[in-house]
Protein backbone atom coordinates (compact mmCIF):
# COMPACT_ATOMS: atom_id res chain seq x y z
CA UNK A 1 0.00 0.00 0.00
CA UNK A 2 2.41 2.28 1.50
CA UNK A 3 4.53 1.67 -2.13
CA UNK A 4 1.95 2.39 -4.19
CA UNK A 5 1.31 5.64 -2.28
CA UNK A 6 5.12 6.54 -2.68
CA UNK A 7 5.16 5.39 -6.40
CA UNK A 8 1.67 7.53 -7.28
CA UNK A 9 3.26 10.34 -5.75
CA UNK A 10 6.35 10.44 -7.39
CA UNK A 11 4.69 10.26 -10.36
CA UNK A 12 2.69 13.06 -9.64
CA UNK A 13 5.73 14.93 -8.97
CA UNK A 14 7.29 14.01 -12.29
CA UNK A 15 3.89 15.18 -13.82
CA UNK A 16 3.85 18.26 -12.34
CA UNK A 17 7.70 19.36 -13.01
CA UNK A 18 6.53 18.48 -16.95
CA UNK A 19 3.80 21.21 -16.02
CA UNK A 20 6.75 23.61 -16.00
CA UNK A 21 9.27 22.40 -18.40
CA UNK A 22 7.55 21.47 -21.27
CA UNK A 23 6.91 24.39 -24.34
CA UNK A 24 4.38 22.90 -25.82
CA UNK A 25 1.11 24.63 -24.22
CA UNK A 26 -1.26 21.45 -24.96
CA UNK A 27 1.60 18.97 -23.62
CA UNK A 28 1.36 21.34 -20.26
CA UNK A 29 -2.41 20.44 -19.86
CA UNK A 30 -1.97 17.04 -20.63
CA UNK A 31 0.61 16.91 -18.05
CA UNK A 32 -1.59 18.91 -15.33
CA UNK A 33 -4.32 16.45 -16.13
CA UNK A 34 -2.12 13.62 -15.77
CA UNK A 35 -1.66 15.50 -11.93
CA UNK A 36 -5.49 15.17 -11.48
CA UNK A 37 -5.78 11.81 -12.32
CA UNK A 38 -3.22 10.41 -10.09
CA UNK A 39 -4.63 12.19 -6.99
CA UNK A 40 -8.11 11.01 -7.51
CA UNK A 41 -6.63 7.75 -7.91
CA UNK A 42 -4.61 8.84 -4.28
CA UNK A 43 -7.84 9.84 -3.10
CA UNK A 44 -9.80 6.73 -4.03
CA UNK A 45 -7.18 4.75 -2.33
CA UNK A 46 -8.00 7.02 0.91
CA UNK A 47 -11.09 5.93 0.90
CA UNK A 48 -12.97 9.07 -0.47
CA UNK A 49 -14.67 7.79 -3.53
CA UNK A 50 -17.08 10.94 -3.74
CA UNK A 51 -13.63 13.68 -4.21
CA UNK A 52 -11.88 10.89 -6.27
CA UNK A 53 -14.84 11.05 -8.64
CA UNK A 54 -14.78 14.69 -8.32
CA UNK A 55 -11.21 15.05 -8.78
CA UNK A 56 -11.80 12.56 -11.91
CA UNK A 57 -14.56 14.78 -13.88
CA UNK A 58 -13.65 18.00 -12.94
CA UNK A 59 -9.69 17.90 -12.45
CA UNK A 60 -8.74 15.82 -15.07
CA UNK A 61 -11.83 15.71 -17.08
CA UNK A 62 -13.41 19.32 -17.62
CA UNK A 63 -10.61 21.91 -15.90
CA UNK A 64 -8.21 20.07 -18.92
CA UNK A 65 -10.97 20.31 -21.74
CA UNK A 66 -11.45 24.22 -20.84
CA UNK A 67 -8.18 24.69 -20.95
CA UNK A 68 -7.14 23.46 -23.97
CA UNK A 69 -10.34 25.59 -25.73
CA UNK A 70 -9.32 28.24 -23.88
CA UNK A 71 -5.55 27.85 -25.84
CA UNK A 72 -7.32 26.92 -28.73
CA UNK A 73 -9.26 30.35 -28.82
CA UNK A 74 -5.93 32.79 -28.00
CA UNK A 75 -3.86 30.74 -30.90
CA UNK A 76 -1.84 28.78 -28.95
CA UNK A 77 -3.07 25.35 -29.46
CA UNK A 78 -0.77 24.01 -32.30
CA UNK A 79 0.32 20.65 -31.52
CA UNK A 80 3.39 21.18 -33.61
CA UNK A 81 6.71 22.16 -31.22
CA UNK A 82 6.83 25.85 -32.29
CA UNK B 1 13.65 47.40 2.50
CA UNK B 2 11.06 45.73 0.53
CA UNK B 3 12.85 42.12 0.97
CA UNK B 4 13.49 42.62 4.80
CA UNK B 5 9.44 43.58 5.19
CA UNK B 6 8.44 40.43 2.67
CA UNK B 7 11.08 38.39 5.18
CA UNK B 8 9.42 39.81 8.62
CA UNK B 9 6.00 39.17 7.06
CA UNK B 10 6.80 35.31 6.18
CA UNK B 11 8.47 35.02 9.83
CA UNK B 12 5.24 36.35 11.36
CA UNK B 13 3.28 34.25 9.28
CA UNK B 14 5.35 30.93 10.13
CA UNK B 15 5.08 31.76 13.49
CA UNK B 16 1.06 32.39 13.75
CA UNK B 17 0.85 28.65 11.94
CA UNK B 18 2.92 27.20 14.55
CA UNK B 19 0.88 28.73 17.03
CA UNK B 20 -2.33 27.38 15.42
CA UNK B 21 -0.49 23.87 15.26
CA UNK B 22 0.58 23.82 18.93
CA UNK B 23 -3.04 24.44 19.58
CA UNK B 24 -4.42 21.19 18.24
CA UNK B 25 -4.04 17.31 19.46
CA UNK B 26 -3.28 15.63 16.40
CA UNK B 27 -5.45 12.59 15.77
CA UNK B 28 -8.55 13.67 17.93
CA UNK B 29 -11.52 14.86 16.67
CA UNK B 30 -11.26 18.36 17.52
CA UNK B 31 -15.05 18.57 17.06
CA UNK B 32 -18.02 16.59 17.38
CA UNK B 33 -20.08 17.77 14.93
CA UNK B 34 -18.57 15.32 12.29
CA UNK B 35 -19.52 12.18 14.31
CA UNK B 36 -22.55 13.13 15.37
CA UNK B 37 -23.88 13.57 11.96
CA UNK B 38 -22.31 10.17 11.35
CA UNK B 39 -24.43 9.03 14.23
CA UNK B 40 -27.43 11.25 13.24
CA UNK B 41 -27.69 10.95 9.33
CA UNK B 42 -28.97 7.64 8.24
CA UNK B 43 -31.89 7.34 10.44
CA UNK B 44 -32.91 11.03 10.09
CA UNK B 45 -32.13 11.68 6.21
CA UNK B 46 -32.19 8.15 4.89
CA UNK B 47 -29.71 8.44 2.91
CA UNK B 48 -27.00 5.38 2.51
CA UNK B 49 -24.25 8.27 1.16
CA UNK B 50 -23.68 10.44 4.32
CA UNK B 51 -21.46 12.67 2.34
CA UNK B 52 -24.91 13.42 0.30
CA UNK B 53 -26.78 13.12 3.64
CA UNK B 54 -24.73 16.42 4.35
CA UNK B 55 -24.82 18.15 1.03
CA UNK B 56 -27.78 18.32 0.37
CA UNK B 57 -29.84 17.77 4.23
CA UNK B 58 -27.60 19.21 6.92
CA UNK B 59 -25.76 21.52 4.10
CA UNK B 60 -28.31 22.26 1.54
CA UNK B 61 -28.07 26.29 1.33
CA UNK B 62 -24.53 25.41 0.65
CA UNK B 63 -25.40 23.69 -2.54
CA UNK B 64 -28.06 26.43 -3.32
CA UNK B 65 -24.80 28.95 -2.89
CA UNK B 66 -22.55 26.40 -5.20
CA UNK B 67 -24.69 26.12 -7.60
CA UNK B 68 -25.52 29.90 -7.90
CA UNK B 69 -22.11 30.35 -8.13
CA UNK B 70 -21.50 28.09 -11.03
CA UNK B 71 -24.36 29.94 -12.94
CA UNK B 72 -23.21 33.45 -12.62
CA UNK B 73 -19.48 31.82 -13.88
CA UNK B 74 -21.26 30.71 -16.84
CA UNK B 75 -23.20 33.55 -17.26
CA UNK B 76 -20.37 35.46 -17.11
CA UNK B 77 -18.21 33.30 -19.73
CA UNK B 78 -21.32 33.48 -22.15
CA UNK B 79 -21.47 36.97 -22.19
CA UNK B 80 -17.44 37.43 -22.42
CA UNK B 81 -17.09 34.66 -25.47
CA UNK B 82 -20.10 36.66 -27.18
CA UNK B 83 -21.55 35.34 -30.52
CA UNK B 84 -19.24 34.50 -33.45
CA UNK B 85 -19.62 36.05 -37.16
CA UNK B 86 -22.32 33.73 -39.04
CA UNK B 87 -20.40 34.19 -41.94
CA UNK B 88 -16.76 32.36 -40.22
CA UNK B 89 -15.29 29.32 -40.96
CA UNK B 90 -15.87 26.54 -38.93
CA UNK B 91 -13.32 23.69 -38.36
CA UNK B 92 -13.23 20.66 -40.22
CA UNK B 93 -14.74 17.94 -39.12
CA UNK B 94 -12.73 14.90 -37.18
CA UNK B 95 -11.89 12.18 -38.74
CA UNK B 96 -13.34 8.36 -39.03
CA UNK B 97 -11.63 6.79 -35.48
CA UNK B 98 -12.76 10.29 -33.29
CA UNK B 99 -16.30 9.95 -35.02
CA UNK B 100 -16.81 6.30 -34.31
CA UNK B 101 -15.29 6.88 -31.08
CA UNK B 102 -17.72 9.52 -30.12
CA UNK B 103 -20.55 7.32 -31.79
CA UNK B 104 -19.57 4.16 -29.52
CA UNK B 105 -19.02 6.58 -26.17
CA UNK B 106 -21.53 8.72 -26.38
CA UNK B 107 -24.75 6.30 -25.28
CA UNK B 108 -22.26 4.77 -22.56
CA UNK B 109 -21.43 8.31 -21.00
CA UNK B 110 -25.03 9.31 -21.02
CA UNK B 111 -25.89 5.97 -19.05
CA UNK B 112 -23.01 6.43 -16.37
CA UNK B 113 -23.85 10.15 -15.81
CA UNK B 114 -27.36 9.18 -15.33
CA UNK B 115 -26.68 6.69 -13.05
CA UNK B 116 -24.28 8.31 -11.00
CA UNK B 117 -26.88 11.08 -10.22
CA UNK B 118 -29.87 9.18 -9.61
CA UNK B 119 -27.70 6.67 -6.92
CA UNK B 120 -25.68 10.00 -6.05
CA UNK B 121 -28.28 9.09 -2.22
CA UNK B 122 -26.93 5.75 -2.40
CA UNK B 123 -23.42 5.45 -3.82
CA UNK B 124 -20.44 7.68 -4.04
CA UNK B 125 -21.04 10.84 -6.70
CA UNK B 126 -24.13 12.89 -6.95
CA UNK B 127 -25.30 15.23 -8.66
CA UNK B 128 -21.90 17.79 -9.21
CA UNK B 129 -20.16 14.88 -10.84
CA UNK B 130 -23.07 13.18 -12.98
CA UNK B 131 -23.64 16.41 -14.46
CA UNK B 132 -20.04 17.06 -15.33
CA UNK B 133 -19.97 13.87 -17.04
CA UNK B 134 -23.51 15.00 -18.80
CA UNK B 135 -21.78 18.33 -20.02
CA UNK B 136 -18.96 15.93 -21.44
CA UNK B 137 -21.29 13.58 -23.16
CA UNK B 138 -23.02 16.37 -24.93
CA UNK B 139 -19.48 17.89 -25.56
CA UNK B 140 -17.95 14.82 -27.67
CA UNK B 141 -20.35 15.32 -30.71
CA UNK B 142 -19.43 18.63 -31.42
CA UNK B 143 -15.87 17.49 -31.20
CA UNK B 144 -16.61 15.38 -34.03
CA UNK B 145 -18.60 17.58 -35.99
CA UNK B 146 -18.07 21.14 -35.29
CA UNK B 147 -20.55 22.19 -37.53
CA UNK B 148 -23.66 20.38 -35.19
CA UNK B 149 -25.69 23.64 -34.10
CA UNK B 150 -26.42 23.67 -30.55
CA UNK B 151 -29.43 24.37 -29.01
CA UNK B 152 -28.19 26.77 -26.52
CA UNK B 153 -32.15 28.16 -25.63
CA UNK B 154 -33.05 24.51 -25.11
CA UNK B 155 -29.75 23.91 -22.38
CA UNK B 156 -31.15 27.57 -21.13
CA UNK B 157 -34.41 26.04 -20.54
CA UNK B 158 -33.10 23.30 -18.68
CA UNK B 159 -30.97 25.05 -16.43
CA UNK B 160 -33.22 27.54 -15.19
CA UNK B 161 -35.96 24.68 -15.12
CA UNK B 162 -33.55 22.83 -12.65
CA UNK B 163 -32.82 25.98 -10.75
CA UNK B 164 -36.35 26.52 -9.82
CA UNK B 165 -37.04 22.94 -9.00
CA UNK B 166 -33.97 23.14 -6.45
CA UNK B 167 -35.80 26.14 -5.06
CA UNK B 168 -39.40 25.27 -4.97
CA UNK B 169 -38.14 22.30 -3.62
CA UNK B 170 -36.80 24.13 -0.52
CA UNK B 171 -39.63 26.63 -0.94
CA UNK B 172 -42.39 23.39 -0.27
CA UNK B 173 -40.60 22.53 2.81
CA UNK B 174 -40.66 25.90 4.44
CA UNK B 175 -44.52 25.67 3.59
CA UNK B 176 -45.24 22.70 5.20
CA UNK B 177 -43.80 24.37 8.18
CA UNK B 178 -40.24 23.00 8.09
CA UNK B 179 -36.89 25.25 7.51
CA UNK B 180 -36.13 25.99 4.01
CA UNK B 181 -34.37 23.32 1.58
CA UNK B 182 -35.09 20.54 4.83
CA UNK B 183 -36.27 17.15 2.87
CA UNK B 184 -39.51 16.50 2.73
CA UNK B 185 -41.39 12.83 2.01
CA UNK B 186 -40.85 9.78 3.73
CA UNK B 187 -37.27 8.46 4.46
CA UNK B 188 -38.05 4.68 2.72
CA UNK B 189 -36.03 1.81 3.31
CA UNK B 190 -32.37 2.78 3.62
CA UNK B 191 -30.48 1.58 0.70
CA UNK B 192 -33.41 1.78 -1.65
CA UNK B 193 -33.34 3.53 -4.84
CA UNK B 194 -36.39 5.47 -3.98
CA UNK B 195 -36.04 6.08 -0.38
CA UNK B 196 -33.89 9.59 1.24
CA UNK B 197 -37.68 11.60 0.46
CA UNK B 198 -36.48 14.51 -1.87
CA UNK B 199 -33.00 14.45 -1.92
CA UNK B 200 -33.33 12.63 -5.29
CA UNK B 201 -35.11 14.82 -6.80
CA UNK B 202 -32.49 17.71 -5.70
CA UNK B 203 -29.65 16.02 -6.74
CA UNK B 204 -31.12 15.03 -10.22
CA UNK B 205 -31.72 19.25 -10.72
CA UNK B 206 -28.13 20.02 -9.24
CA UNK B 207 -27.07 17.50 -12.14
CA UNK B 208 -29.19 18.83 -14.95
CA UNK B 209 -28.41 22.31 -13.97
CA UNK B 210 -24.48 21.53 -13.89
CA UNK B 211 -24.70 19.36 -17.22
CA UNK B 212 -26.43 21.87 -19.16
CA UNK B 213 -24.61 24.48 -18.28
CA UNK B 214 -20.91 23.29 -18.32
CA UNK B 215 -22.71 22.10 -21.72
CA UNK B 216 -23.72 25.31 -22.97
CA UNK B 217 -19.75 26.95 -21.60
CA UNK B 218 -17.63 23.94 -23.37
CA UNK B 219 -19.85 24.54 -26.79
CA UNK B 220 -19.63 28.47 -26.48
CA UNK B 221 -15.62 28.26 -25.82
CA UNK B 222 -15.03 25.60 -28.90
CA UNK B 223 -17.00 27.70 -31.31
CA UNK B 224 -14.52 29.36 -32.64
CA UNK B 225 -13.52 31.66 -35.76
CA UNK B 226 -10.84 29.58 -37.94
CA UNK B 227 -8.99 32.30 -40.19
CA UNK B 228 -8.89 31.57 -43.37
CA UNK B 229 -5.83 28.76 -44.28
Amino acid sequence: MIWVVALIVIMMLVAAVTVLLVRNHIAAVAAASLVSLLLSVLFALLRAPDVAMTEAAVGAGLSSVILALALRRLGLGRVKDA
Amino acid sequence: MRNLAALVFVGGLAFLLLVIFNQFDFAQAPMVVGQGILMDAPDRVGAANIVTAVVLGYRGIDTLGEISILFAASAAAGLVLGRRRTDARRDPPGGFILRSGVALLFPLMLVVGFYIILHGHLTPGGGFQGGVILAAAFFLPLLARPETPVNHAGLSIVEGGAGAVFILTGLAALLQGGEFLQPLLDNGVLGELVSAGTLPLLYLAVGLKVGAELAGLMARLADVEVDEP
